[in-house]
């Protein structure tokens, strides 16, 4: 539409679009290599590109805002957080194509954008109030406001509906947010539409990730986010001078809450089906999120031999979940169970611990102690791997980790320097507020004592590393477990005969929304143990993984549960 | 710590809290300190839906940390605190208040005073009769630190006075503070409440401008109205009011009949007892047994020479005269079963004949009268004392020697 150029080879002006966001010629179909990027700044594809592109934006506001719309805010933060992703060494293929692609596509899906009439446009019917209104009476509005909120900050609800019923409700655009569309944007009524928040932003940031195959899994992603590498809470502070955001803005871009792992998963899985994504890029075991390389890096993370690699590829295949149609995400398709990278790898990690160990709080010591004799006799050679080491190792450090994390979930910081407010008429309050709240931190900061480091932790994808230059024997990847394992038949095996299943029975999704139910104490100390580690590491609850472990022991010991003949196992209390 | 891989703000500022009270409770002062910078930002989002909204949490946690922390100087207490006064306009006085008493705590009078006075001219329309009682304590502190001033001046006044000058304007001065402080110590006494201070202060102004029947009944009203909560000082101010001033036996032992009632173990129990023994009235007397008995039912008594002697006083009077013995049984018969293990122990014999010889004297004549002249403490202190040749002891022992039948009938 804007784009006025003759085309190459039939000279005509007569554009669309392709996916993939570039134009083509509709008269002789000759796709050109411009992208809509190319030619406007903004991706809103209706009259209001013209003026915005242009910078014929109403000046209504004195204070120098403009009129932006909810989702140019959305588009911004995703940029935000494309940006920061590729400086985390994401390839820049993510940004430029995937991402953006990905988001117009949403926009056309939603009809917010690239649609003949966008959604936005009723905006203006319910915004825009006759100027014959009695002051008094509130049409919509304030009930508009309490259908909205549905979450916990009736706060804000509260001081929403003082700012509209004390200013003058001619004005064209909604007094309550500094959005055009901010208020129309929280009716319950867009649940159809897949409405955008801000976990979602993450949902896209992943759902590219793994379009691409990046070796990065969600709860790398999530932990970037809380570690502050990736804007995501105060990413308003991003947004230009003149976009200002008040009211029920602040419902949308403000965050206080660390996303959540199910939440941003669950949502991803719902927006690539919206979208009418087709099957995503094979993840093929030389991927990253294949679990025989996710198991090595968990593997080293966890201080664990390196042997264990074989075992952990011998459980992936004898169970089938390393193929590839398994692990590719079909989008839409609710017969198969989708994978959650992380969770999988590290379930399988707990599985073979299981088989190799037992883990019964009692076995494993056993062989601990086996293993000790073993290598005080035998000097040569590369030692055996002893549980009890590892176990004591591993606990000082998690004890440690875990306690420097309690402390910084402490000592986190939600506010920033530009400060927020519901209304004009709040903004010295606020401001007043915000000087005091800095002069404070200032008086008690210099009586904290200690130097406070400002810079944020360099982002790793490795949150324990261990060495094994250390001289100390802190480090057990290059340990053997000749000492647990024994050779049948030409293959080695472990030498615990038994296994015990965590649950007989998995319920059904549907009904709890869990396949298990996981209490610490149901279970041996161990097993708890090795939940808790990679719980610390993935960032997630002990019972997700729980669940997952259920779920691959169901597969494997499938023939046997299916006959019900007597086997070894048993449901611990 | 929970393994939560959540959080929100509510939640980590609830943690953060916990951070700051464990450090508080360990004193670790600049570890509170450090936590304390990390919650301050809940301000920005106080809707005090909690009991205690963020912003009461951080006056109180930073008055705390300001308090004991080393490096924390009273000009930073006094900064901090101006900006909690802006922070919530409904605790606006209490904060005024207790700015002061840190003050006073620090010695900074006239700082302090200073602060009372601006808070007492603060307005704020229907908040202003909401905070009424803060408004009556500001105002009855400045009253206080008014009296304080005129005392000062009365001091000065004196001195001039000994050297011979006249000073005019200290004078006006004095009875200008005596003006002021008179009014507001007068309001914040009629309120039910616990004013010591404020009565004494009161009462001393009123004393030396010659209005002893206020003070009189500004001391009685203290002390018998009901609405008052039971307070002991307030029948010890008025008794010693009464003393000053020379009033009568009768209402002397009345202000103190209460006291009794309330602490029998007040040290005035003696001058209680004194007063009672000698008069004439049988019902006075037999009270007066029944007072100091009961104060030397207290361990804090057992050394305590007086009281002995005022016991041993009485008891040998009513034993000599040979009436009312049923008095002496009447109060030995909740005592028999511990006083003997209580102060007249074989050891206790020793030590306090070792360490303090009238003690031991006073308490033998009242063992020898209740126990017999058999029992363990006379035996020893007596013999103790007649070896060593001390005459009273002799005499002692020769009176209960005659008088040995008395412990049987007693005892019985």
């Amino acid at each position: 539409r804007d784009f006025n150029e003759r085309c190459a080879q039939c000279s005509e002006v007569n554009w669309g679009l392709t996916d993939g966001g570039r134009f083509y010629c509709r008269s002789c179909h000759n796709v050109t290599e411009r992208t809509r990027e190319v030619v406007n700044a903004e991706f809103i594809s209706n009259t209001r590109i013209q003026t915005i592109s242009k910078g014929l934006r109403k000046q209504e506001k004195t204070d120098g805002g403009c009129e932006w719309y909810v989702c140019e805010g959305f588009q911004l933060v995703l940029k935000k957080q494309a940006e920061a992703l590729e400086t985390l060494g994401v390839c820049p293929q993510m940004k430029d194509e995937i991402l953006c692609n990905f988001w117009r596509r949403y926009l056309q899906k939603s009809k917010q954008a690239y649609c003949n009439r966008p959604a936005g446009e009723t905006v203006k019917a319910l915004s825009v109030c006759d100027s014959s209104t009695d002051v008094d009476s509130e049409p919509e509005r304030p009930s508009l406001l309490h259908l909205s909120l549905s979450e916990s900050e009736g706060d804000l609800q509260t001081d929403c509906s003082f700012a509209s019923s004390t200013s003058r409700v001619s004005e064209s655009t909604s007094v309550c947010s500094g959005s055009v569309d901010g208020s129309l944007y929280l009716m319950k009524n867009q649940r159809e539409k897949l409405r955008m928040t801000m976990p979602m932003t993450l949902s896209f940031c992943y759902m590219a990730l793994l379009w691409l195959r990046e070796p990065m899994t969600l709860s790398d992603l999530l932990r970037f986010v809380v570690e502050g590498h990736i804007p995501y809470l105060n990413v308003f502070q991003h947004f230009p001078e003149k976009m200002k955001l008040c009211g029920l803005d602040l419902k949308i871009f403000c965050v206080e809450s660390w996303p959540v792992y199910e939440e941003v998963y669950n949502k991803m899985l719902e927006l690539a089906a919206f979208l009418d994504l087709p099957r995503f890029p094979d993840i093929t075991d030389s991927c990253f999120l294949h679990p025989d390389m996710l198991c090595m890096k968990y593997l080293m993370e966890a201080n664990l031999p390196d042997e264990l690699h074989n075992w952990t590829c011998r459980v992936v295949k004898k169970i089938c979940i390393g193929e590839a149609d398994f692990l590719t995400l079909v989008p839409g398709n609710k017969s198969t169970r989708n994978v959650k990278y992380d969770v999988l790898a590290a379930a399988v990690i707990v599985v073979v611990l299981k088989l190799l160990f037992l883990l019964d709080d009692r076995y494993e010591w056993l062989l601990s102690d086996f293993a000790e004799e073993s290598n005080k006799n035998n000097k040569e050679g590369g030692p055996y791997f002893e549980f009890k080491k590892w176990y004591k190792v591993i606990k000082c450090s998690l004890d440690v980790e875990q306690k420097k994390l309690d402390e910084e979930r402490a000592k986190y910081l939600w506010r920033c320097e530009k400060p927020l407010f519901y209304s004009a008429k709040k903004k010295s309050k606020v401001l007043k507020r915000r000087q005091m709240v800095v002069n404070l931190q200032n008086q008690f900061g210099k009586l904290s004592g200690s130097v406070q480091p400002a810079e944020k932790p360099k982002p790793s994808s490795f949150q324990l590393s261990w060495s094994e230059e250390n001289t100390d024997g802190s480090c057990f990847h290059g340990h053997s477990l000749k000492g647990i394992l024994q050779e049948k038949c030409g293959l080695l095996t472990a030498m615990n005969p038994a296994y015990w299943l965590c649950t007989v029975k998995l319920c059904t999704e549907k009904l709890c929304g869990h396949l298990a139910h996981y209490r610490e104490v149901d279970f041996p100390q161990s097993y708890h143990f090795v939940l808790r580690l990679f719980s610390f590491l993935l960032r997630i609850q002990p019972s997700y993984i729980h669940d997952e472990v259920c779920v691959i022991e169901h597969k494997l010991f499938n023939k046997k549960l299916c006959k019900k003949s007597k086997y070894n196992t048993g449901l611990r209390k | 710590s929970s393994h939560e891989h959540k959080l929100n703000f509510k939640k980590s500022k609830e943690v953060c809290l916990s951070y700051i009270q464990d450090a508080m409770l360990q004193k670790q002062w600049k570890r509170a300190a450090e936590f304390l910078t990390f919650y301050i930002e809940s301000l920005e989002k106080d809707f005090s839906t909690q009991y205690v909204g963020p912003s009461e949490m951080i006056w109180r946690i930073g008055t705390e940390i300001l308090c004991h922390h080393s490096h924390s100087s009273v000009k930073e207490f006094n900064s901090f605190t101006e900006q909690m006064k802006t922070l919530g306009v409904k605790r606006y006085l209490k904060v005024c208040l207790e700015h002061a008493f840190h003050l006073l705590c620090n010695g900074l009078i006239d700082e302090a005073y200073q602060n009372l006075s601006l808070a007492e001219s603060w307005r704020f329309g229907e908040q202003t009769a909401i905070q009424d009682k803060e408004m009556k304590l500001i105002q009855a502190y400045r009253g206080l630190l008014d009296y304080y001033s005129w005392s000062k001046q009365k001091a000065i006044l004196l001195e001039h006075g000994q050297d011979g000058f006249e000073d005019l304007s200290v004078e006006q001065e004095m009875h200008s503070c005596f003006r002021k402080a008179a009014v507001n110590l007068k309001e914040i006494i009629k309120i039910p409440g616990v004013w010591d201070l404020f009565v004494k202060c009161y009462v001393d102004l009123l004393e030396f401008y010659g209005d002893h029947n206020e003070a009189c009944q500004v001391l009685n009203e203290y002390a018998y109205n009901s609405k008052f909560p039971a307070n002991p000082n307030a029948h010890v101010y008025l008794y010693q009011f009464l003393k000053r001033h020379g009033e009568s036996k009768k209402s002397l032992i009345s202000a103190l009949k209460i006291l009794h009632d309330i602490v029998p173990s007040h040290e005035l129990m003696i001058d209680f007892n004194t007063m009672l023994q000698k008069s004439k009235k049988r019902k006075k007397r037999r009270l007066g047994l029944e007072v100091i008995f009961a104060a030397l039912d207290y361990a804090g008594w057992k050394e305590n020479v007086k009281a002995w002697s005022c016991l041993a006083r009485q008891v040998k009077q009513i034993v000599i005269s040979e009436k009312h013995l049923d008095w002496i049984k009447q109060e030995w018969n909740s005592r028999k079963d511990w006083w003997p293990a209580f102060h007249f122990s074989r050891y206790l014999a020793k030590r306090n004949w070792q360490e303090n010889e009238s003690l031991s004297y006073e308490k033998a004549v009242v063992a020898g009268i209740l126990l017999g002249k058999d029992c363990k403490y006379f035996k020893y202190v007596s013999h103790q004392g007649c070896k060593a040749q001390v005459k009273r002891f002799r005499t002692l022992k020769k009176f209960v020697n005659k008088h040995n039948p008395v412990y049987l009938r007693i005892s019985g």
